[in-house]
């Protein structure tokens, strides 16, 4: 679905990617791991073209991103921060969005709806509660339902039913054979969720790879300790 | 309708909503009103209006363009996220705050006149050529915004950038045009006064503006030499095209600064 090859950035001094080769497959949740500072927001944004690679190609199917906006049509972005302008309300925010896609038929409201959102989201968004944007923000990754779901820390600052909500939805997604690309830092979450780790340090893919073959391969019996034991690896080697 | 428009109108909704645009107008309407009721006739109203126009549009565009763009930056992400061209994207955010801007300039002019009536049928032509020269004055301080904000990373460093410019156009340029008066005064000034009025949008629209008024006094160095040099039309049609160069030079550099930038 996704295949990076080569991605490399650099922000002033600082080598965030250098030289990221990853393959997404299709219908699979993929989790990228990594300590703060690792480049995974920077690979999303690359993914998205919301930052610009200083070498290598991303392909969607098979053709390079930069060629034309299109691709995004067939991804929902749930960023790490959920900011809307101030003064638009959830459903001017949602009209727009269905505006810009054009002809994005089928929409999908399940989140607004197990969510509860319709009271929300006649009120400008500036009012709402941080979760309430979460579940807002959320809601629009679902909404046009797109193949490939890229998800920033999806569950941060929602409370428990919330989260449960939200992971049923990507489990259910993914059995319509629908493709996610996650990152968090909660190890017990991705463990629930994730087919593939990805994981990223010091700007290179370290594994990727099914989260078995992860376990296996470190001896370990969660993610958590497998990816401990890959970051010890990494310092030392 | 085109992903320019669509970002243009919902960003229009933000904007009308956010009730600045309101106030701005509101401030014009008043200050329009005020000198209509206790002025000395529609003219002189005219007249204070130019330099309130000169010095206040500058300074409300480019910081309220600066600071939009900031506030707007993860908004402008969720919208690269969808499928939109940059440049499509761009044009909508500077068409949303440039249109409103302009309109509510424009309203908050035109209303106090609709409303007391014009002395004589000519102040209907200098009334229109100040909401030209405020609409060029927006357009330019706008896009001008628009290229700091997208160039300069940290918030309140563009901030400064604008105010800094804004008191380079308005106030510092001034006591240069003195300075270089007293200091060359046995040379030829025209020409290099000429080329440096060209280098200040705010000066161009100033006499632009007063060009309409026969107010010599008020003209200034730069304005005096300028009548010198150009007849009436040549002179407006040059105003006009280095102004209009003003709005699109910016903008174009923005644009292009715009599409290579890493969100």
């Amino acid at each position: 679905m996704i295949t990076l090859q080569d991605v490399a950035k650099r922000f002033g001094r600082v080598e965030v990617l250098r030289g990221v080769d990853l393959a997404l497959r299709p219908g699979r949740v993929t989790a990228i791991v990594g300590p703060n500072g690792a480049g995974k927001t920077t690979m999303i944004k690359i993914i998205l073209g919301l930052a610009r690679a200083d070498r290598g190609r991303v392909l969607f199917d098979g053709r390079p991103v930069t060629d034309d906006p299109a691709y995004r049509a067939r991804i929902g972005y749930m960023p790490q921060i959920a900011r809307f302008p101030e003064h638009l309300t959830g459903v001017d925010l949602l009209a727009m969005l269905e505006d810009l896609r054009g002809g994005a038929a089928a929409v999908d409201r399940g989140l607004v709806e197990r969510f509860r959102l319709e009271d929300q989201l006649a009120k400008p968004l500036r009012v709402l509660s941080g979760g309430t944007r979460q579940k807002v923000n959320a809601a629009m990754a679902f909404l046009f339902r797109p193949d490939l779901l890229v998800l920033d820390e999806p569950t941060a600052g929602l409370d428990p039913v919330a989260s449960s909500v939200l992971k049923d939805e990507i489990l259910g997604a993914r059995a319509g054979g629908r493709t996610f690309l996650i990152t968090s830092h909660i190890m017990s979450e991705l463990e629930e969720l994730a087919d593939d780790v990805a994981f990223l340090l010091d700007g290179q893919v370290r594994f990727a790879g099914p989260l078995d073959d992860l376990k296996r391969d470190t001896r370990q019996v969660n993610l958590e300790r497998a990816i401990a034991r890959l970051m010890t690896r990494g310092v030392a080697a | 309708m085109n992903a320019t428009g669509k970002v243009v109108r919902y960003e229009l909704r933000d904007v009308i909503r956010s009730r600045w645009v309101i106030a701005y107008a509101l401030f014009f309407l008043l200050v329009t009103d005020t000198l209509l009721r206790f002025g000395d006739g529609g003219t002189k109203a005219l007249l204070s209006l130019v330099n309130v126009v000169l010095f206040l549009i500058p300074l409300v565009t480019i910081v309220f363009g600066t600071m939009y763009l900031y506030d707007a930056r993860e908004f402008i992400e969720l919208l690269l996220a969808q499928p939109v061209r940059r440049r499509q994207l761009f044009a909508g955010l500077y068409l949303g705050l440039a249109l409103p801007l302009s309109l509510g300039f424009v309203a908050g002019i035109a209303v106090p006149f609709a409303v007391h009536g014009l002395d004589a049928p000519s102040e209907l032509g200098t009334l229109a050529a100040l909401a030209l020269g405020g609409v060029l004055l927006t357009a330019i301080f706008v896009a001008i915004a628009f290229l700091i904000a997208v160039r300069v990373e940290d918030k309140v460093k563009g901030l400064g950038a604008a105010i800094a410019l804004w008191l380079l156009f308005t106030v510092l340029y001034d006591g240069v045009v003195l300075l270089a008066v007293l200091l060359f005064a046995d040379y030829p000034l025209e020409r290099p006064m000429v080329a440096l009025m060209l280098t200040n949008p705010v000066d161009l629209a100033r006499v632009l503006l007063l060009m309409r008024f026969d107010v010599s006094a008020l003209m200034g160095y730069t304005g005096a030499v300028f009548q010198k040099l150009f007849d009436t039309t040549s002179g407006v049609a040059l105003a006009l095209g280095v102004l209009a160069a003003w709005c699109v030079v910016p903008l174009a550099v923005g644009c292009r600064w715009f599409r290579r930038k890493d969100f």
